[in-house]
């Protein structure tokens, strides 16, 4: 995949607090900090793969990217522009270039229209003049991921669930976008079905030189479509790395968890003694562990973790992490570690 | 073997009468399980995996289900018996494990409260002594502060407690067959590898029978000794774990083994989708119901389209509803399916 040097994206210190209110006064008695600063890149035409387990931002850190969440710190940039606080008018245009495919395909289709109108809807809301007429350009789209451009007049409910995500593909086509946000593009489909899916947006991406962040809490899936991934914890990135080198050499070790966490189809592996499991579950973003966020569940953590947030460090070429004891380490051993401990 | 086995179901049909025809949910299946063993039954959705479950334990008793077959559990048919025994046997002989927590439990009663009640159904015991059995049983499972805890409201603990909530509710009575229905679906993968421990060191415990049911190979490949592998309400392939992994011959399980991507190998390219869409259940195709997906069904001399493949013994243990025949299937793998989803 071709990556220029200037991020199509960057995001910087990105922030989102949701209020919690309580009384009639709707007086602030805290804050859920969903997102809690977290940076990337993303460049033309890779795959950025977002991974975590629910509650650690990941779709939140998807909708903010799309404004569709106005954050509450820090900055996003979309091409050169900053859109942090852009308003709704002049957004408006920039969302021809950055789409977003959600999830569940049956709640995100309007069950009252067809599909030529939902398909069709972005070419009215943006005004775009098409040569043949928006119907010849949605059936084009339609052929493009897969389905019939007979089915122009169909309602969502008469097509499976893998043909519903083809159609919020299809919408999210229309206007050939520069960016794709998918947030957990497959997972509420059939097996068989989210193989097609997955080799339908790795063939997009060819074809039309596309650019996705894919949000996803399946890590085999991740692997799969992804050039580089995040980690998150809690709202905070605690490893990104290029995909062969997160897979091969975890150094975060809730990210070495999280892989051995996922069950292996083959019955052999079962025997296997050496994996990591964690105890407990995440505990709740309205109050997170200070410090490293991941040392209540952590084997390695010590008294520093408790008191000394690590920093996202460059330990490897492309290789950042969050931690004051990774592993895999390359030599020597980190210098925070050693100085401040 | 000379005794028959511990659940031992013969041709289970689940019909159900619909308005727009019968939809034949579950149609001819046959398995026997073992104390102590696990079987897992994989399948896409609307294969009739969950459909079979409810059978079992009886819960398709309405105007609309059509049960018929055979469904013995220790030596007593399930089908035939009353209504009123199969509820005394269900929670006390056999239990099941829902897919989402949240929903399956009542939340207006505390976690404690449902436990008990489950509890007190079957055993003539005062309150107190069920309470103590509830707090053992919410120890047992691995939730901290079982005393404080017992307490609590279904919403008040995370998606894994929860669960492990609703297998201590399972497990209260003891019972022989535990059946599981996606147990981990709604799980993080952290919590998900805690359950499924859990789920290993209980039934080793217990020594109870298992079915776990769930769309994710891995997971079967987890806990089972025995998997089947079910498809528009048919079983078309079943063997041992080892069978179903290393010597597949249905080419639908080679297409599910395709389209995943795997951890434990180095990713290759593309994946290998079963192509088109599972059928419907009301209009199953003709002849073998997998043949407008199959890639091979055009070597079958235009039997697939025809005739209904039998399930057939292809190694002592391991059957296959295929009309391929077995050196077909095996010169296929061998050459064409196995190379290619080992290069992933």
């Amino acid at each position: 995949m071709t990556t220029s040097n200037e991020p199509l994206l960057s995001v910087q210190d990105l922030e989102k607090h949701f209020p919690v209110t309580k009384g009639l006064l709707k007086r602030q008695v805290g804050a859920v900090k969903a997102v809690d600063g977290i940076s990337f890149d993303v460049f033309k035409g890779e795959t950025l793969g977002l991974v975590g387990e629910s509650g650690c931002g990941k779709s939140t850190t998807g909708r903010l990217v799309t404004r569709l969440l106005e954050p509450t710190g820090g900055k996003v940039v979309f091409e050169g522009r900053d859109i942090t606080h852009m308003s709704q008018g002049k957004l408006r245009p920039l969302r021809r270039d950055m789409q977003m495919i959600f999830q569940d395909p049956f709640s995100s289709l309007n069950p009252r229209h067809t599909v030529g109108t939902i398909v069709g809807a972005p070419f009215h809301i943006q005004g775009v003049q098409t040569e043949h007429g928006v119907k010849k350009a949605v059936q084009d789209i339609l052929q493009l991921v897969g389905l019939n451009p007979e089915h122009y007049n169909r309602y969502p409910h008469e097509f499976s669930g893998g043909q519903r995500q083809r159609i919020g593909i299809a919408r999210t086509l229309a206007l050939k976008p520069k960016l794709i946000i998918a947030d957990e593009p497959v997972s509420a489909l059939d097996v068989s079905i989210q193989a097609q899916v997955v080799n339908l947006l790795e063939d997009l991406q060819n074809e039309l030189d596309l650019t996705y962040v894919v949000i996803a809490h399946d890590l085999s899936v991740v692997r799969h479509i992804s050039d580089r991934v995040a980690v998150m914890y809690l709202g905070k990135i605690v490893e990104i790395a290029d995909r062969k080198r997160l897979y091969s050499s975890p150094m975060h070790p809730y990210t070495n968890a999280l892989l051995s966490a996922v069950p292996i189809p083959d019955p052999k592996a079962r025997a296997d003694g050496d994996r990591i499991r964690l105890t407990g579950d995440v505990p709740s973003p309205l109050n997170p562990p200070p410090a490293c966020r991941f040392h209540t569940r952590c084997w390695k953590a010590q008294d520093i973790c408790k008191t000394v947030e690590p920093p996202l460090e460059e330990l490897a070429s492309g290789h950042r992490v969050a931690c004051h004891f990774p592993e895999n380490a390359p030599e020597p051993a980190p210098k925070t570690a050693a100085a401040t401990s | 073997m000379s005794e028959s086995p511990f659940l031992d179901v013969k041709d289970l049909k689940i019909h159900f009468s619909t308005d727009d025809g019968v939809v034949k949910s579950v149609d001819g299946l046959s398995f026997s399980l073992e104390r102590g063993k696990t079987l897992g039954i994989v399948g896409e959705s609307g294969s009739g995996k969950s459909v079979t479950s409810l059978g079992i334990l009886g819960l398709h008793r309405g105007k609309s289900a059509n049960v018929s077959g055979e469904i013995w559990l220790d030596g007593e048919d399930l089908v035939t018996a009353s209504q009123e025994h199969v509820r005394r046997l269900r929670g006390r002989k056999m239990a099941m494990i829902f897919q989402d927590p949240l929903s399956s439990m009542h939340p207006f009663y505390s976690v404690g409260d449902q436990i008990i009640e489950a509890y007190r159904i079957h055993h003539k015991v005062s309150k107190s002594v069920a309470r103590k059995h509830a707090i053992d049983m919410l120890g047992r499972v691995g939730i901290p502060e079982p005393k404080r805890r017992v307490d609590s409201y279904p919403h008040e603990f995370s998606g894994g407690m929860r669960q492990r909530a609703m297998i201590a509710m399972a497990l209260s009575c003891d019972p022989e067959l535990l059946i599981a229905d996606e147990p981990t679906t709604a799980l993080d993968v952290t919590v998900q590898a805690q359950i499924l421990d859990l789920m290993r060191d209980l039934q080793r415990e217990f020594n109870s029978a298992l079915i776990i049911i769930t769309h994710d190979l891995g997971v079967v490949a987890e806990l089972s000794n025995d998997i089947l592998v079910m498809y528009a309400g048919k079983c078309i392939e079943y063997g041992s774990a080892e069978d179903i992994f290393y010597r597949p011959e249905h080419p639908y399980t080679w297409g599910l083994l395709g389209s995943m991507p795997r951890l434990d190998r180095e990713p290759t390219e593309r994946l290998l989708p079963v192509k088109g869409t599972p059928p419907s259940l009301i209009n199953v195709p003709s002849g073998c119901a997998f043949h407008p997906r199959c890639p091979y069904s055009d070597q079958t001399d235009g039997q697939s389209k025809a005739e209904i493949p039998a399930l057939i013994n292809t190694d002592p243990g391991h059957l296959v509803r295929c009309h391929l025949s077995r050196t077909q299937r095996r010169t296929l793998w061998e050459n064409e399916v196995k190379p290619v989803l080992e290069t992933q």
